[in-house]
């Protein structure tokens, strides 16, 4: 059974058809959720896209957290429910505190746009769970604010329970030890920096994030949550 | 009552201030070739009614924390006075 995917939408959200499209791609029916939404309705996952809710005003994901949807994502992921935050959809994930830690802008203030070489660290979480540990990933990154900070407390938490899934192989902005991406404990939500919906057609110039959505696509297929 | 907050808000010790460092870095090339740091941050007026200055404070201190700073790398200090 193909999983049903919401991809949520938020005012200034711009990688929404982009996720959709992944997923229709790889099997899966995505389709879109709008911010004043108060349910979800019956789905078995969710992507948080990328983009500039709200404008990035404030900081990124500091309004989109209060949106009304937030509750009902918050339950679901609460629930089990998986849960991906690309890039901006990542930044929400952490101001909503579904996810440790912030993300600061790049070291050097520079918007980068361009492939990124990753390392999968852990495969312990939706998105990674087909992948193999040590496998290299191109896929591409569109970001100011990208560079994972957290406290070392928080650091060791993560790294003694296996919850950093990506790092960067060249670190391109800064991220403390790294990080491209991280999970919470349950590995059902997981928030990352690059885009691996722009990396699943030879077309793009890359294919290589087509495992990571097909672990996610996976995992919702198998949830019960929704 | 109507008060005015003054909020500001400040990367926490510790946290990368890229902004700061690269306005450092700016300096020298303007002929600032003394200055030895810059701290980068945000500064807020909140007006806000209250019934008396300890409810002001106690309301901008929840507001700062809620929405204006993210505590994770961020911490916010706060004045607030009456208007007139």
């Amino acid at each position: 059974m193909s999983a049903s995917i919401g991809v949520i939408v938020f005012p200034g959200t711009n990688c929404e058809h982009d996720a959709v499209g992944a997923v229709d791609a790889l099997g899966g029916e995505g389709r879109l959720i709008f911010h004043t939404d108060t349910s979800l309705g019956q789905l078995d996952g969710l992507i948080l896209p990328g983009g500039f809710a709200h404008g990035d005003y404030l900081r990124p994901g500091a309004i989109a957290r209060f949106s009304p949807i937030m509750e009902a994502v918050r339950t679901f992921a609460e629930a089990g429910g998986p849960v991906v935050g690309i890039c901006n959809g990542f930044q929400v994930l952490c101001e909503a505190h579904l996810l440790p830690g912030a993300l600061q802008k790049n070291r050097g203030l520079t918007f980068l746009c361009q492939p990124s070489e990753l390392e999968v660290v852990s495969t312990s979480s939706v998105l990674t769970s087909s992948a193999t540990v040590g496998q290299r990933l191109s896929v591409p990154i569109n970001h100011f604010s990208g560079s994972y900070t957290c406290d070392l407390d928080t650091l060791r938490q993560l790294e003694s329970q296996d919850r950093i899934m990506l790092r960067y192989v060249d670190n391109p902005n800064g991220s403390i030890d790294s990080i491209a991406g991280i999970s919470n404990e349950a590995g059902n939500v997981v928030g990352l920096m690059p885009h691996p919906e722009r990396a699943v057609s030879s077309l793009l110039g890359s294919e290589d994030g087509a495992v990571l959505l097909r672990s996610f696509l996976g995992a919702a297929a198998a949830a019960t949550v929704g | 009552m109507r008060f005015l907050a003054h909020v500001d808000v400040r990367l926490r010790h510790g946290i990368a201030d890229p902004e700061g460092a690269t306005i450092l870095r700016a300096l020298p090339a303007l002929g600032f070739t003394s200055v030895a740091s810059v701290e980068s941050g945000r500064s807020f007026r909140v007006e806000l009614d209250a019934a008396d200055l300890e409810a002001a404070r106690s309301m901008a201190a929840s507001l700062a924390d809620r929405l204006l700073a993210n505590p994770v790398i961020e911490e916010s200090v706060i004045e607030v006075e009456p208007l007139g």
